[in-house]
């Protein structure tokens, strides 16, 4: 057996640098803040690339399947012999799959914002706090436990709060970062009722103890228990909301849009690649207790999953904030991911849908972190990032004009780039299991493509647009990671990955399936060429869709008024029929209670105090008499 | 036989001296007096003392050590007594008790 107890600096080194950069920041030169934190970042990276090496390739297997280890553990809290919170590290296929993702786009971050961040006010903290990230998101996906995780689950929404409010100077970021942690905070209150009902069903909060299909714990509270659903299915679906918060699936989305305030790098990292697919993560590793204990868990994650990204895609036509267009895009393209696990099963062929989702994970955190980082070089150059400032920017961003290209043509499935493969295999598994859903794909597919040339024709053709400044390349640790992305999207499409990771770890045969590949290569095609039609040069096309469908192009204009909607959920049902009345409660019943009693105290003191004259003689007068009256008395008393 | 003059005699005589201390100390405004009331008082107890140890005891003489213990401790205090009553008169420019309520709430 490989020992792997090493994997334990993973996390532990972003956080020593954390601790470094965030105490002793302010002395150093800006520069040697950043140049730390990206050594102790590849440091990480590097001793991630060789896990993923010695756990898929030099580690003996079981009947030919992966197995989960349990590299580290330590008990951290120890309330009885059978509830106790651990800490510890867990490998298996998904979570190393994960140390790859996180270690690799964290470190692509940290050289991009070498560059994007230069000059920046806080560019120390900026570091420490994508350190503290980093750190956050290794332990949540290394977590051995289901406690452990939603502990690593609150500290990257922290984290993001931190990161999103980075420009707290600006109100509309310090709204933002408010939003993001106020809205996945309160889903985060259903993950928790869900591990609450689940341990105490299972009595266990380990992930191995959890997930072995042989197990106890996967076979209880199958029982039917409310409104027709066993108690497992409640448990999960409440920790489904959870993840639903995190990964900004619909109705918890509104606060990932607002998140574009923080910097864009941020947005590459925290808001593309990594914590908004913690819920697709959180779902996969309790894949096996959804499959077999839960499977109609399984079909609210894919309607929701489904519904999400065909929401976010039409969103996403009508938007002119790039970075907000991308948002959508993630949205999106979560649901996807979303819908490849609701679809699968566990084992075998019907788990293709996991590794899909697992796949596509991968290919889009490579995609969606190179198309931020490369609208962090537009912006960079434009200094704006609404689209209808920029136009014809090819000629003077040739590098990030053509990694942002090969990203665009990826996210839209064009054949042999590594999303047209991971895509696919989500159709191919939607295809199978539900024909609705699979429809609804085909055509957010078709929307996908479209959105992101509508993107790309209007920065990079449409109309030359007259620069104040002419728009200058970025410089080279901008353009570096943009170019290793740009090679990690096209090519991440040939990692065996149906070899790798399994919903139940053995190998699966997974080829592409032409039924399914052939339409969504047309869709795709059919999007990018209605695109071409209206953007590539300046047309009135779109202003003439946009009038024939008034009422459906204002309303994803104004994002279906999701925003407003909440709004008036929150200020005018709940903070008039709610919390009015608490505060009122508060201030007349507990404080006045309170209030009534100091009161009294303050006012019989006021009456009384005159007894305390200053006057010897008065108190020896009463003395005197009160002490000839006690004779009296006791005389009277014991004479008789 | 020789007549014993009554132990009543001295009680009264004491209990008038304690009250006529009492009295004073009440009613008097000047300090000087209220601090001659105190040792009216402290004497009439010294003769109870010496009258009940004559009566009741006749052998034993804790009722005299304890007359004497007073006078001296009497002594003392009227010598403390007269320094804080000079105290007083430097800041209050006056004895009379009824000006020094400093200690009032």
């Amino acid at each position: 057996m490989t020992d792997f107890s090493y994997t334990i600096l993973i996390p532990l080194i972003p956080i020593f640098f954390f601790l470094i950069i965030g105490l002793t920041g302010h002395k150093m030169k800006p520069i040697i803040s950043g140049l730390i934190g990206t050594t102790g970042l590849s440091i990480a990276a590097i001793l991630s690339y060789f896990t993923a090496y010695q756990y898929f390739f030099n580690t003996e297997k079981i009947d030919g399947a992966y197995q989960k280890i349990l590299a580290f553990n330590t008990v951290w809290i120890n309330f009885t012999d059978k509830l106790h919170v651990d800490m510890g590290v867990l490998l298996d296929p998904i979570s190393v799959m994960m140390l790859i993702v996180v270690t690799t786009i964290s470190l692509m971050v940290h050289i991009y914002s070498l560059g994007y961040m230069k000059g920046e006010k806080g560019f120390a903290r900026f570091y420490a706090f994508l350190s503290l990230f980093s750190f956050s998101m290794l332990g949540l996906v290394l977590a051995t436990n289901i406690f452990q995780m939603y502990i690593f689950w609150e500290l990257v929404g922290v984290s993001s709060f931190l990161l999103i409010g980075f420009y707290y100077e600006k109100p509309s970021a310090v709204s933002a970062s408010k939003k993001a942690f106020i809205v996945t905070r309160f889903a985060d209150l259903g993950f928790l009722i869900g591990i609450l009902i689940l341990s105490f069903n299972t009595g266990t909060f380990d992930f191995i103890s959890l997930t072995d299909i042989h197990g106890t714990a996967i076979a209880s509270g199958s029982g039917i228990a409310f409104m027709g659903l066993s108690t497992m299915t409640w448990s999960l679906i409440f920790v489904f909301i959870g993840g639903a918060g995190k990964s900004a699936m619909f109705p918890l989305h509104i606060w990932l849009p607002d998140a574009m305030e923080g910097p864009t790098p941020v947005s590459a990292l925290i808001h593309a690649a990594t914590m908004v697919v913690a819920g697709v993560y959180l779902v996969a590793r309790l894949f096996p207790v959804y499959a077999i204990s839960a499977p109609d868990g399984l079909t609210v994650v894919a309607y929701v999953g489904s519904f999400s990204s065909l929401f976010a895609a039409v969103i996403a036509c009508t938007q002119y904030d790039i970075k907000r267009v991308l948002a959508f895009s993630t949205m999106s393209q979560i649901g996807y991911m979303m819908v490849g696990v609701g679809v699968s099963r566990y084992g075998g062929h019907e788990g293709l849908g996991f590794m899909a989702s697992m796949f596509h994970l991968f290919t889009h955190a490579m995609f969606k972190a190179l198309l931020f980082l490369g609208a962090g070089a537009i912006i960079h150059a434009v200094h704006s990032n609404v689209m209808t400032d920029m136009g014809g920017l090819r000629k003077y961003l040739p590098i990030t004009h053509i990694t942002f290209l090969i990203a665009c043509l990826t996210i839209a499935g064009v054949p042999f780039l590594s999303a047209f493969f991971s895509k696919d295999e989500i159709l191919t598994a939607a295809f199978h299991h539900n024909k609705l859903i699979f429809f609804v794909q085909l055509f957010v597919a078709g929307l996908t493509a479209f959105y992101m040339f509508r993107l790309y024709f209007r920065i990079f053709w449409n109309r030359d647009t007259h620069y104040h400044h002419t728009p200058h390349e970025a410089p080279l640790t901008m353009s570096i990671p943009l170019m290793f992305l740009a090679v990690a999207s096209i090519f991440a499409g040939y990692i065996p990955f149906s070899k790798l990771v399994t919903s139940d770890g053995l190998p699966l045969e997974a080829h592409i399936e032409w039924i399914v590949a052939i339409p969504s290569i047309i869709v795709g095609l059919l999007g990018i060429s209605i695109a071409f039609v209206m953007y590539k040069k300046e047309t009135t096309i779109p202003q003439k869709i946009g009038s024939s469908f008034k009422l459906l192009y204002v309303g994803a204009f104004n994002k279906f008024y999701f925003d407003e909607i909440y709004l008036f959920v929150t200020k005018k049902i709940i903070f008039n029929y709610i919390s009015r009345p608490v505060a009122w409660f508060d201030r007349h019943v507990v404080d006045a209670t309170m209030d009534g009693i100091a009161w009294i105290t303050n006012a019989v003191s006021f009456r009384i105090k005159g007894l305390q004259s200053g006057q010897v003689q008065q108190y020896a007068f009463v003395f005197v008499s009160s002490a000839i009256l006690l004779g009296i008395l006791f005389i009277y008393l014991f004479s008789i | 036989m020789h007549t014993v003059i009554p132990i009543e005699y001295f009680l009264v005589t004491a209990t008038l001296m304690f009250f006529a201390g009492v009295y004073g100390f009440i009613t008097r405004k000047n300090l000087i007096t209220i601090l001659m009331s105190v040792e009216l008082m402290l004497n009439a107890v010294n003769i109870i003392f010496i009258a009940f140890n004559r009566y009741l005891y006749p052998g034993q003489l804790e009722g005299h050590f304890f007359a004497l213990f007073v006078i001296a401790v009497a002594a003392a205090e009227a010598a403390v007594a007269i320094a804080i009553i000079i105290n007083i008169y430097r800041n209050f420019q006056s004895i009379d008790v009824e000006e020094t309520d400093k200690m009032k709430y």
